[in-house]
């Protein structure tokens, strides 16, 4: 559970404060001078030290197995792998590029985000904080319900239910907003932008943000809210100073969950956006079409017939892999820093 | 400051639960009230009552008056925020918040009053600080974490806390139950000093401990579990507890049930 919402039973203080005065590093597991002779003891540690090795292990295997799949794609590739926009698998040399992949995942990944996570949030502290009980627990029931519902249900809903009436929000977006060149107007149909699909994702992420931070502000200490209360904060000022702060590792870890389902969602990207024609000039806008790592990879999976060929997908699924990696770091070490004052 | 606070005919529901029947009692300015009774009797959600923080548990609610320097905290448009803004309260565990320094902890009552001034803040955080006997131990580490100190620093920081907004009176909630000997000996020695300039009303299972620290005591009973606890007797501490003018006062301090 800890590493999921970023806080556990043993972050919340106890009676016994005073005994740990010397802080994390006198909790370590094995710290606790418990027996661990007997063969149920050993027994479950094996399985348990198991698991932990298999999953680093499988991690590792997959990025090389990526890494030397990749390799010969990449050594026969006459365009520049990060910076072109180019994607010529058919040729040799091999001429291709993820630029346009990775500012197309990225942007609708953040987009996405930029939507579900102040959302969900409110959701969360709505249900925790404000609903009378006999709303908040049916309400945390129907989250964690909708939770578990595949995304691409919501992906659909959204696609014939928003879809259609898209059209007016982007019209009113590049007007007002067109001088930037994220906003910037184009020929692309309000149902098939990069914008569009980001509106997608984020109803995709939301319920998984949602249910995980609610379950963070549950679990806020009562100690901490009276804290607050008692000096004489409002509703708000209780949440500013007690809920938020102590739920923050939390909706930081949901958040990467979320952020993990957007940056590999594959199906619903292929539905919405519309690939650009091979030579389209480069845009920033979010107003126009485009590809993802995933629905790149997932929309040419049919013609993977030769090893080189292929090996330029798994390349661009090993961008992927790194970018995931480099997310989830940013948001440990962010988790990490303020760790002292979490305890 | 230090206000006067006097309770009449105080009713406190649960729900439809009288957990407290028909309290009155005056509370004088510059002392140390005690409550003192068995557990279950209503002396804590009496305290509660005092600045309001019984209502934070859904359905609590009181009917009579208390009068705050003959203001009623309970008249018609009296904000519960505002109440708690002048009857500070510390708890029976310590809570400093976990994620702020433990300077911040101190000012964090005068941020959501809205004090922005750092120099001001600075100053009130060393004033609490020394008022709650802390700022010796803590003025070098004042950007660390308050979860690092011990159970009994931390109960002075959040003393310290609740007396840098300055309030008329000073809530105890068994602030000494989770301590050690020697850390409320100190929390002892800190209510002697604040006396002076706060109304002080301290909840406690530690007899020694009311007879130690406080003015006058207030004796808190109930029939029998599931009945409202009333208030039985109070009266100057030594008289309660040398020769208390109820029975069941008599049988409680000398240890016959409770």
């Amino acid at each position: 559970m800890s590493s999921i919402t970023g806080v556990s039973a043993a972050d919340t203080p106890g009676p016994d404060d005073d005994l740990h005065e010397g802080g994390p590093e006198g909790r370590t597991p094995s710290s606790d001078g418990a027996s661990t002779g007997r063969l149920g003891d050993k027994i479950f540690a094996g399985l348990a030290s198991g698991a932990g090795i298999l999953v680093v292990a499988l991690v590792t295997l997959v990025g090389a197995f990526l890494v030397i799949q990749a390799i010969p794609a990449l050594t026969n590739n006459d365009s520049n792998f990060l910076l072109s926009q180019d994607w010529n698998v058919d040729t040799n040399p091999l001429q291709f590029g993820i630029a346009r992949l990775l500012w197309v995942t990225v942007a609708t990944s953040l987009v996405a985000m930029a939507i579900a996570v102040p959302f969900s949030v409110c959701i969360a502290l709505f249900l925790t904080q404000y609903a009378p009980s006999w709303l908040a627990k049916p309400g945390a029931a129907l989250i964690d319900l909708l939770a578990a519902v595949p995304s691409i249900v919501y992906g659909l809903w959204g696609v014939f239910t928003i879809g259609p009436h898209f059209q007016p929000v982007q019209n009113v977006l590049t007007s007002v907003l067109g001088w930037l060149p994220f906003f910037e107007k184009t020929q692309t149909s309000a149902g098939s932008t990069i914008f569009f699909v980001s509106v997608i994702l984020a109803i995709m992420i939301l319920p998984i943000i949602t249910a995980l931070s609610r379950e963070v502000f549950a679990q806020t200490p009562q100690a901490h809210k009276d804290a607050a209360t008692a000096l004489g904060a409002t509703k708000w000022e209780v949440i500013r100073t007690a809920v938020l702060p102590f739920g923050k590792p939390g909706i930081i870890s949901a958040s990467m969950l979320g952020l993990g389902r957007a940056l590999g969602e594959t199906v619903a990207v292929m539905m919405i956006v519309s690939a650009l024609a091979p030579n389209a000039p480069w845009s920033w806008s979010l107003f126009t079409g485009g590809e993802t790592f995933a629905s790149k990879i997932a929309n040419n999976a049919g013609e993977f017939d030769n090893p080189t060929k292929t090996g330029a997908y798994i390349a661009a699924g090993l961008v992927l892999f790194i970018l995931t990696f480099i997310v989830n770091s940013l948001a440990r070490i962010v988790i990490e820093r303020r760790k002292a004052f979490s305890e | 400051m230090s206000k006067r606070i006097d309770v009449q005919n105080l009713n406190v529901f649960y729900g439809d639960f009288l957990a407290v029947k028909d309290a009155s009692m005056v509370i004088e300015p510059r002392s140390v009230t005690a409550f003192i009774g068995p557990s279950g009797c209503g002396k804590s959600t009496f305290l509660r009552t005092l600045n309001r923080m019984h209502e934070v548990i859904p359905g609590g609610r009181v009917e009579g008056k208390v009068l705050l320097d003959n203001e009623d905290l309970y008249g018609p448009g009296v904000d519960p925020v505002a109440v708690r803004r002048t009857v500070g309260m510390v708890f029976q565990r310590p809570n400093p918040f976990p994620t702020m320094s433990i300077g911040d902890n101190v000012v964090a009552g005068l941020r959501l009053n809205g004090v922005k001034d750092k120099k001001v803040l600075k100053e009130k955080m060393e004033q609490s600080l020394r008022g709650a006997n802390l700022w010796d131990e803590v003025k070098d580490r004042l950007d660390k974490p308050g979860a690092g100190l011990s159970g009994g620093q931390q109960q002075r920081l959040c003393i310290a806390r609740a007396i840098a907004v300055s309030p008329d009176v000073l809530l105890m909630d068994e602030p000494c139950s989770a301590l050690d000997p020697i850390s409320t000996l100190a929390i002892e020695d800190l209510m002697n000093e604040l006396k002076s300039e706060y109304t002080i009303v301290i909840v406690t299972h530690n007899m020694q401990q009311a007879a130690r620290v406080a003015d006058r005591t207030a004796f808190f009973n109930l029939e029998a579990t599931g009945k409202p606890g009333m208030l039985v007797e109070m009266n100057d501490t030594q008289k309660m507890f040398s020769n208390p003018d109820q029975r069941a006062t008599e049988d409680y301090i000398s240890g016959r049930f409770g």
